[in-house]
C-alpha cells in the first residue's frame, strides 16, 4: 500500500473525475463531495509521501512495473514532495472554500466544473512526480487543457481569454515538445535521471543547447514569465472565482518548479550556469519582470487583475532566484514556490469572497468593506503583508533569501528590483486598503457609533480563508525547519 | 552577568495581542476599558518582574523560532530595552484612563477599533524594546507602523485620508527602502544580526561602507523624526489626542530612537564609530534636526503642532548623546527617552484636555486659559520646565548628563547646539503659559470660573507632572538602568 502512494496521488482524482461527471447526470448534489473525497485523498496521500520522503530519502516507483528507463518512473524526492503537497493541500482548501461561487456562477455545469478540477489536480500532480520528460509533457497538456476549459466556463470575455490562453499555451507546449524532441534524439532516452547521465558527453552539441533554450522558452511561456505574460491576466482575471483561485496559485509555481527541476535534474547546475552562462541575462530578465509586473499593477482599476499583475511580478522573484546560481538564491525560489502559492491563494480567496457579496471587483466598489466585510478583510490585510513582505509573514523570508541571494551573487540590479516591488507592492495594497478603510465622506460622521452592516461572507468561506491566513504566519515561523530539512538537502545533492 | 531563559519576555509582549478578542467580543464598553487595564496592568507587572533580575545585572532571554540560519526571532532583556520597557507600560495605563475621558469626552465613534489598535501597538512597542536582534526588531517595528496607521486616521476623513498617506509613505518607506537593505548588506557581512555589546560590524567593513550603512540606519528609521524625514509627525496629529500622546511622543517616536540607539550600541559598536570618527557624523544629523525643528516650533500656532516640532527637536537630543560615544553623553541620551516621554505626554494630555474642554486647538485662543483650567495648565508648566531641562523636573537631570557628555567628548559645538537649544524651547513654551495666567486683562478670553475637563482627563496630566518631578529627586531606577546599559557597552 504505501509504495504506491505516488501512483494513488494521480490515479484517485482521474478516477474520481469520472465518477463525477457520470453522477452529474444522476444526482448533482453528489458532485461536491465526491470531488472532495476524491482530493482529499489524493490530499493525504502527499502528506503521507512527503513524511515518507523525509525519512526514507528518495523515492522511486516504476509505473506498472516496467523497468526504467523503458517504462515510466515516478521519481519524489524533498523538492517535488513538498511542491506536490502543497498543490494538493491548497487545492483541497480553495474547493472547500469556492464552493459557493462554483453554484453560483456556473449553476447546472458543477459536473462539468468538477470533473475539471480534479483533472487539472492530476494533470498538476503527474507533472510534479513524474521521472520521465515525455511524460511531463502529456500531463502538462492535461493540466493545460482543463485550464482552459475551466477559464472558458467564465462568462463575459471569459471564452474569449481561454481562447488566447490556448494558442499561447499550445505554442508553449510545443517549444517544451521540441526540445524534449531534440533531447531524444541525441541521448535516445526520455527518462530524467538518463538523460542527465548521458548529457555531459554532449554538452558542446548545438542540438543539446537547441534542446536546453526550447525548453526554457517552452516553460517560461507557460509560467507567464515577463514578456511572455500576455495572456495571464486575461485568462485569469475573467476566469470564473473558483477557477481563478485554483490555478492563479497552482499552475505558474508548478511551471517554475519544471524550470527548476529542468537546470537540477536533467540539464545539470553546470551545464545550465557555467556551459550556456544563462545566469546573468536571465537574472537581469527577471529583475525586468519584477518591475514590469510592479508597475502594470499599478495601473489596473480591477481588485483580480492587479492580483494577475502581481503574480507576474512575483514570477520574476522565483525566475531571478533560480538563476542567480547560488545557494540562498535557490532556496529563495523554491520557498517562494510555496510561500507564493499560500499569498496567492489567500489574495484569490479574499476576491472570491468579496465578489461573492459585491459582484464586482472595480476598485470603487470596495468603498467602506472593513465595515461591511471585516474578517474578509483581515485575511486580505494578512495577505498584502505577506506580498509586500513584511516579517512574520512568510513572503518576507522567502525574499531574505533571493535579496541575500542577489547580494552574494553581486546581482545588486536584481536587489534594487525586490526592494523596488515591495514598494510599489505598499502603494499597490494600502490604496485598496484605503478605498475600503474610507467610506463616502459625505455621508461620514466622525462621532457616536455608526450602525455597522455587516454583511460577511458565510463560514464555509471564511474558515478555510482563515485557515490560509493563519498559515501564512505559521509557515513563515517556520521557515528555518523548511529550510533546514528539506530545501538544504535537495540543493546538497545537486551540487550547490 | 548571567543569561537567564524566561518565556516571560513573550508573555509580556504578547499580553495585549491576546486581550484583542476579548476587546472585539466585549458587549459594553465598561467591560472592554476593563480589559484594556487589566492587559495594561498585566503587562507592567511582568515588565516589573523583570527589573530586579535586571538591575542585578542578568539578562533574559526566549529564542521563538530560529527563521534563518544564524538569525532567530528572540528576545533579550537588558538594561536599556527594561527602561524603555518601564517606560512605555507604565505610561500605557496612564493613557488608558485618559482614553476614556478624551474618547467619551468627544463621543468619538469605533472606540472598540481604538482600543484593540492601541494594544496592538503596545504589543509591538515593547517587542522592540526587547528585541535581541535586529531581524526581530525589524519585525516589531513594522507591525507598530500598521498598527498605528487605524489610530492616526481615526477619523477617517480626508484630512486623515492625507496624513495617512504621508505617515506610510515616510514610515514604511524608509523602512523598506532603506533598513531592509542596510539590514541585508549587514547579514550579508557578518552572517549574525545579534545585538552585541561592541556591535557585530567591526572588522566586516570600511569607513565608506560603515558610514552609507549608518546613514541608511539613521534616516531608515523615520520614527525616529530626523530631518528631512519628520515630515510625517506634524501630520499625524490629526489623530485623537490619546494616540498624539502616547505615540507620537513615546511609542512610536521612541521606538524609532530606541532602534537607532540599538544599532549605534548593539550594530556598530562604540568603538568601531570612534574608530572610523563616524560620531560626529551622528551628531551633525541630529544637531541640525535639533535647531530646524526648534525655530520651526517658535511660529506654530496650533498647539499640538508646535508639540509636535518640539518633540523632532527632543528626539535627537537623545540620538545626539549616544552619538557624542561618550559614557555620560549615551547615560544622558538613554535617560532622556524616559525623562521626555513623562514630560511631553503631560503636555499633549494638556492640550487634549483642552481641546475636550473648550475645543480650541490654537495658541493664539488660549489667552487666560489658566484662570478656567488651573491644574491643566499648571501641569502644563512642569512639563514645559522639564523640557526644556530646569529643574525640579526629570528633564534637567537627562539635560545635564548630555551636557557633561559634550565636555567629556571635548566637542563644544554640540554643548552649543544644546544650550541654544534649551533658550529656544523656552522662547517657545513660557509665552503659552504666560499667557494663559497672566493676559491682560482686556485680551482674556475666559472667564474667570474653574471649569475643568472630565477628571479622566485631568488626573492623567497631573500625575505625570507630578512624576517628572519625583524623577528629578528619585531617578534612581531609570538612572541605574542608563549606567548599567552604559557599563555593559563598556565592556563589564
Amino acid at each position: 500500500m504505501m509504495e504506491h502512494y505516488p501512483a494513488f496521488i494521480v490515479i484517485v482524482p482521474f478516477l474520481f473525475a469520472f465518477v463525477v461527471s457520470g453522477v452529474a447526470w444522476i444526482k448533482k448534489e453528489l458532485c461536491f463531495p465526491l470531488t472532495l473525497v476524491g482530493l482529499g485523498l489524493s490530499a493525504w496521500f502527499s502528506v503521507c509521501l512527503l513524511r515518507q520522503v523525509a525519512t526514507t530519502g528518495v523515492l522511486k516507483y516504476r509505473m506498472g512495473g516496467w523497468e526504467t528507463p523503458w517504462g515510466i518512473g515516478y521519481h519524489v524526492d524533498y523538492l517535488n514532495g513538498l511542491v506536490v503537497t502543497v498543490v494538493t493541500v491548497l487545492a483541497f482548501i480553495n474547493l472547500i472554500a469556492t464552493r459557493k461561487n462554483v453554484t453560483e456562477e456556473t449553476p447546472e455545469k458543477e459536473g462539468a466544473f468538477y470533473s475539471l478540477y480534479l483533472l487539472f489536480i492530476v494533470g498538476l500532480t503527474g507533472i510534479l512526480l513524474t521521472g520521465d520528460l515525455f511524460n511531463l509533457y502529456v500531463l502538462l497538456e492535461v493540466a493545460s487543457l482543463t485550464s482552459y476549459a475551466l477559464i472558458g466556463m467564465g462568462s463575459g470575455r471569459a471564452p474569449m481569454s481561454a481562447l488566447n490562453y490556448l494558442f499561447v499555451g499550445t505554442v508553449g507546449g510545443c517549444f517544451y515538445l521540441l526540445g524534449v524532441g531534440y533531447l531524444y534524439i541525441m541521448t535516445g532516452s526520455l527518462n530524467m535521471a538518463d538523460v542527465a547521465t548521458l548529457l555531459p558527453k554532449l554538452y558542446n552539441s548545438n542540438a543539446i543547447v537547441m534542446a536546453f533554450i526550447f525548453c526554457m522558452v517552452g516553460a517560461s511561456i507557460k509560467m507567464a514569465f515577463f514578456p511572455l505574460h500576455m495572456w495571464l491576466p486575461n485568462a485569469y482575471g475573467f476566469a470564473p472565482t473558483a477557477a481563478g483561485s485554483l490555478i492563479a496559485p497552482l499552475m505558474t509555481k508548478v511551471m517554475v518548479y519544471v524550470l527548476i527541476r529542468l537546470i537540477l535534474t536533467v540539464f545539470s547546475v553546470d551545464f545550465a550556469f557555467v556551459v550556456m552562462k544563462m545566469g546573468d541575462p536571465m537574472v537581469w530578465m527577471s529583475s525586468l519582470a519584477i518591475v514590469a509586473g510592479a508597475v502594470f499593477a499599478l495601473s489596473q482599476k480591477n481588485l483580480k487583475r492587479m492580483f494577475c499583475y502581481i503574480i507576474v511580478s512575483e514570477i520574476g522573484y522565483m525566475m531571478g532566484g533560480a538563476w542567480l546560481g547560488n545557494n540562498a538564491g535557490m532556496t529563495g525560489a523554491i520557498l517562494h514556490i510555496l510561500n507564493d502559492a499560500i499569498m496567492t491563494l489567500c489574495l484569490f480567496l479574499c476576491a472570491g469572497s468579496i465578489y461573492y457579496r459585491t459582484h464586482g471587483l472595480e476598485l470603487d466598489r470596495l468603498k467602506g468593506l472593513f465595515l461591511k466585510m471585516p474578517v474578509t478583510m483581515a485575511c486580505f490585510v494578512a495577505s498584502a503583508l505577506s506580498i509586500i513582505g513584511v516579517p512574520p509573514t512568510c513572503g518576507f523570508f522567502s525574499k531574505w533569501y533571493l535579496i541575500s541571494g542577489g547580494l552574494q551573487a553581486g546581482q545588486y540590479g536584481f536587489v534594487a528590483a525586490l526592494l523596488f516591488s515591495s514598494l510599489v507592492n505598499v502603494v499597490l495594497f494600502f490604496r485598496v486598503i484605503e478605498i475600503s478603510y474610507y467610506g463616502d465622506f459625505e455621508t461620514h460622521h466622525g462621532h457616536g457609533s455608526s450602525p455597522a452592516v455587516v454583511m460577511e461572507s458565510p463560514a464555509s468561506m471564511l474558515v478555510p480563508l482563515l485557515i490560509v491566513s493563519i498559515g501564512l504566519v505559521v509557515v513563515g515561523l517556520y521557515t528555518g525547519s523548511i529550510v533546514n530539512h528539506l530545501i538544504a538537502p535537495i540543493l546538497m545533492q545537486h551540487g550547490f | 552577568m548571567e543569561t537567564i531563559l524566561s518565556i516571560k519576555p513573550l508573555i509580556a509582549v504578547l499580553v495585549s495581542i491576546c486581550v484583542v478578542p476579548l476587546l472585539v467580543l466585549s458587549k459594553k464598553a465598561n467591560v472592554r476599558e476593563g480589559w484594556t487595564f487589566a492587559a495594561a496592568i498585566v503587562k507592567l507587572l511582568l515588565v516589573l518582574s523583570m527589573l530586579p533580575v535586571i538591575l542585578k545585572g542578568n539578562q533574559i532571554v526566549y529564542t521563538l523560532a530560529e527563521v534563518v540560519p544564524g538569525v532567530a526571532i528572540r528576545f533579550r532583556v537588558d538594561a536599556l530595552g527594561m527602561l524603555f520597557a518601564c517606560v512605555a507600560a507604565s505610561l500605557w495605563i496612564i493613557t488608558s484612563a485618559y482614553s476614556i475621558g478624551y474618547m467619551r469626552g468627544l463621543d468619538e465613534h469605533s472606540q472598540t477599533r481604538y482600543y484593540v489598535f492601541f494594544a496592538l501597538a503596545l504589543s509591538a512597542t515593547i517587542g522592540v524594546a526587547f528585541s535581541a536582534n535586529l531581524l526581530t526588531l525589524y519585525l516589531f517595528y513594522e507591525m507598530l507602523s500598521l498598527a498605528t496607521y487605524p489610530l492616526v486616521t481615526h477619523h477617517q476623513d480626508k484630512e486623515a485620508r492625507t496624513s495617512g498617506r504621508k505617515y506610510l509613505t515616510y514610515i514604511l518607506g524608509t523602512s523598506i527602502g532603506l533598513v531592509l537593505p542596510a539590514m541585508m548588506v549587514c547579514y550579508h557581512l557578518t552572517g549574525t544580526l545579534e545585538f552585541a555589546s561592541q556591535g557585530f560590524l567591526a572588522g566586516a567593513c570600511n569607513r565608506g561602507l560603515a558610514a552609507v550603512l549608518l546613514v541608511f540606519f539613521i534616516f531608515g528609521f523615520a520614527k525616529a523624526g530626523i530631518m528631512p524625514f519628520h515630515g510625517w509627525l506634524p501630520a499625524a496629529m490629526v489623530a485623537p489626542t490619546p494616540v498624539s500622546a502616547l505615540l507620537h511622543a513615546v511609542a512610536v517616536v521612541k521606538v524609532g530612537v530606541f532602534s537607532i540607539v540599538r544599532i549605534i550600541t548593539g550594530v556598530f559598536g562604540t568603538e568601531l564609530l570612534s574608530e572610523f570618527n563616524l560620531g560626529v557624523v551622528i551628531c551633525t544629523i541630529a544637531s541640525v534636526t535639533i535647531i530646524v525643528a526648534s525655530l520651526i516650533a517658535l511660529s506654530q500656532d496650533n498647539l499640538k503642532r508646535m508639540l509636535a516640532f518640539s518633540t523632532i527637536g527632543q528626539l535627537s537630543y537623545i540620538i545626539l548623546g549616544v552619538g557624542l560615544l561618550s559614557p555620560k553623553g549615551i547615560t544622558g541620551g538613554m535617560l532622556h527617552i524616559a525623562m521626555h516621554a513623562f514630560g511631553k505626554i503631560t503636555l499633549f494630555f494638556c492640550a487634549g484636555a483642552i481641546f475636550v474642554a473648550t475645543g480650541k486647538r490654537n495658541i493664539s485662543e488660549m489667552v487666560g486659559i489658566g484662570r478656567r483650567m488651573p491644574w491643566t495648565m499648571g501641569a502644563f508648566f512642569v512639563g514645559s520646565l522639564s523640557i526644556i531641562g530646569l529643574p525640579p523636573t526629570g528633564g534637567f537631570l537627562s539635560k545635564w548628563y548630555l551636557v557633561l557628555g559634550t565636555l567629556e567628548a571635548n566637542q563644544m559645538t554640540f554643548l552649543f547646539v544644546l544650550l541654544s537649544s534649551s533658550l529656544l524651547n523656552a522662547a517657545y513654551f513660557m509665552p503659552v503659559v504666560y499667557r494663559a495666567f497672566f493676559p491682560p486683562p482686556e485680551k482674556a478670553m475666559f472667564e474667570n470660573k474653574i471649569q475643568e475637563a472630565p477628571l479622566f482627563c485631568v488626573g492623567p496630566p497631573v500625575i505625570t507632572a507630578f512624576i517628572s518631578v519625583a524623577l528629578f529627586f528619585y531617578p534612581e531606577p531609570f538612572f541605574r538602568l542608563a549606567s548599567m546599559a552604559v557599563r555593559f557597552i563598556g565592556g563589564n
